[in-house]
């Protein structure tokens, strides 16, 4: 425990222009957004409060309503595709493999990418008059088909894949650091009581990586929230709503139709959903380090 | 794994199990190479080549005037310079963003971590709550202040932004590391004389150098792989290569030249490939000391 001591002035000036930045901007626009969300600005800031106008506004359009949709898919099935993805890698890897850093390079390298990068590769990927479709059926195969891009129903499983693409050989990075932390002699006892590779994954090493896989999925899960850049460079919300998100839809009216109102509507909402998902897990890891302490 | 031959001999080298192993790493090693291949093959075709629409044949002659005119020919719009200036642009982006905003949380972390003046506590968690929380509701009253001070659509105020935005993960990384010094050396150097400055100069950030370098190249990455930020507040003239890769793909005039689009993909990624190449041991350690966040 550290020892009270007199607040030394020079630390407390060089957090000054952190402290700016904490209060003015993350607060202070914060609480600057929520307020024009009761207004009815449109192209600029007004102040006349409409109270909860923009949120039943928001709530009745059907773009809204399918870029949450969009985002509950593409944010359940990104993060479970990604850690599971992952996970088998680093098992794999795990495996006493020959040329092992070369497979992980290869694994990885994608997230050195951004996601406009990303976006635009698997856009020309699944373009079906040119991309992998026109491939397969120049083979033989006419019937082929992998339009996800330009397919309402499939849109945004191409959104999906391209995001896997590129978030997987993050959790291998971070499941193989803990796999390789794992002492040999776990590894020794289970064989000895012949438990089957497979079984021993999943039995012993998978719970011990909980709290490293947890840490990776909540990070690929903020990232989720925030997606713009891949959908824009993808698909741009495209065919009609099927690939809209949040984060765009807000884009689109702040800056493009000059809907303020609604926008710091949708964008208070999804504050409101970061915090609602967030601080379960906070008050466990809370909880958690006070048990640690006590004991 | 019916008997049990601890001292037996040991498994012939290619069983079953192990066939399926390497199957295993071999597809997954194809389909996180394919779009890469894919945009190389592509940028070095002919326009005439592409319409055959065989995105997987190596090209019939090599051909690198995609990439000359990506470079500095592609339009944006209306304007046909190529994406060089977007690169400048990312260059004068990110080369200061990096060393304002690594120096800031080296003190921030440093400060918190071995001084812990009052209200300490709330600053990291006013921090930490600000890492986390979406970018857009920040966006248009963080637009109005900066065009206040005269620097919306200006470098100086896309670097600010940058090193506003960064703060949350840097300072996070940066008291991470500065938790695990020996509180004993500070006070040693205290007891010494030394104050704030100079036992941060002297002893701290020499010692912190590993995660200096870590951290600059989490920074860099994140920072030229930025659209958004970009794209609201550096103006046309300064516009990142993210974004103006992006102008340059979904224009809407005439006919979409794939290989120039994917000779400016590639130069766009580039930069961040080549420091995941050159130091991948590094850019490891910077993702798994990332993922402890939270």
């Amino acid at each position: 425990m550290p020892i009270k001591r007199k607040p030394n002035l020079a630390a407390t000036i060089a957090l000054l222009p952190t402290w700016f930045a904490a209060v003015a901007v993350f607060i202070g626009t914060m609480a600057w957004s929520i307020r024009l969300s009761f207004t009815n600005s449109t192209l600029f800031p007004s102040s006349t409060y409409v109270g909860f106008a923009q949120y039943s506004k928001l709530f009745s359009s059907a773009k809204w309503l399918a870029s949450l949709q969009n985002v509950l898919i593409f944010g359940i099935l990104y993060v479970a595709g990604c850690l599971l993805l992952g996970f088998l890698l680093a098992a794999a890897l795990d495996r006493k493999i020959r040329f092992e850093s070369a497979f992980r390079t290869i694994f990885l390298y994608p997230y050195a990418m951004s996601f406009v990068v990303t976006g635009l590769i698997w856009q020309w990927m699944l373009n079906p008059t040119l991309g992998i479709q026109a491939s397969v059926r120049s083979l033989g195969w006419e019937s082929f088909v992998l339009d996800w891009v330009v397919n309402r129903d499939m849109a945004i499983y191409a959104l999906v894949l391209a995001g896997v693409w590129q978030g997987a050989g993050l959790v291998m990075v971070i499941a193989l650091a803990g796999m390789r932390g794992i002492e040999a002699e776990q590894w020794k006892a289970a064989r000895i009581d012949g438990i089957p590779v497979w079984r021993i994954y999943v039995s012993i090493i998978l719970p011990q990586l909980g709290p490293a896989l947890a840490a990776a999925g909540m990070l690929l899960a903020m990232g989720v929230i925030k997606t713009y850049d891949i959908v824009v460079a993808m698909t741009n919300g495209g065919p009609g709503n099927a690939t809209e998100v949040p984060a765009k839809f807000i884009m689109d009216n702040l800056f493009g139709r000059q809907n303020l109102g609604l926008a710091t509507a949708g964008a208070t909402v999804l504050v409101l959903g970061v915090v609602i998902a967030v601080a379960p897990f906070r008050y466990a890891m809370h909880m958690r380090a006070r048990a640690k302490g006590a004991a | 794994m019916a008997g049990l031959h601890p001292n037996g001999p040991k498994p012939a080298r290619l069983t079953a199990g192990r066939i399926g192993l390497y199957a295993f790493l071999v597809v997954a090693a194809l389909f996180f190479l394919l779009p890469l291949y894919t945009m190389v093959v592509t940028s070095l075709k002919s326009m005439d080549e592409i319409r055959l629409g065989q995105i997987f044949a190596l090209p019939a002659k090599l051909d690198f005037s995609a990439w000359v005119t990506a470079w500095s020919g592609a339009c944006m719009g209306t304007v046909c310079v190529g994406i060089r200036s977007g690169f400048w642009n990312s260059v004068a982006i990110s080369l200061p963003a990096v060393v304002l905003s690594v120096f800031i949380g080296a003190v921030n972390g440093y400060a918190l971590s071995l001084w812990r003046p009052r209200g300490a506590n709330l600053l990291f968690g006013l921090l930490m709550a600000g890492g986390l929380i979406p970018y857009q509701i920040f966006l248009y009253p963080m637009v109005r202040a900066m065009a206040n001070i005269e620097l919306y659509n200006s470098l100086a105020g896309i670097i600010l932004v940058h090193v506003i935005f960064g703060l949350p993960l840097v300072t996070l990384l940066f008291r991470n590391y500065f938790v695990s010094v020996p509180e004993e050396l500070c006070k040693a150097a205290r007891v010494d004389g030394a104050g704030f400055w100079r036992i941060f100069f002297e002893i701290m950030l020499p010692i912190a150098v590993p995660m200096v370098v870590v951290v600059s190249m989490l920074q860099f990455t994140g920072i030229w792989n930025d659209f958004l930020l970009g794209l609201v507040f550096a103006g046309r003239d300064n516009l990142p290569m993210t974004v103006q890769l992006n102008n340059i793909v979904n224009t809407t005039m005439g006919e979409r030249t794939y290989n120039v689009n994917m000779a400016a993909t590639i130069l766009t990624a580039i930069v961040p490939l080549a420091i995941y190449f050159l130091s991948g041991r590094w850019f490891v350690r910077g993702i798994a000391a990332g993922a402890v966040k939270g």
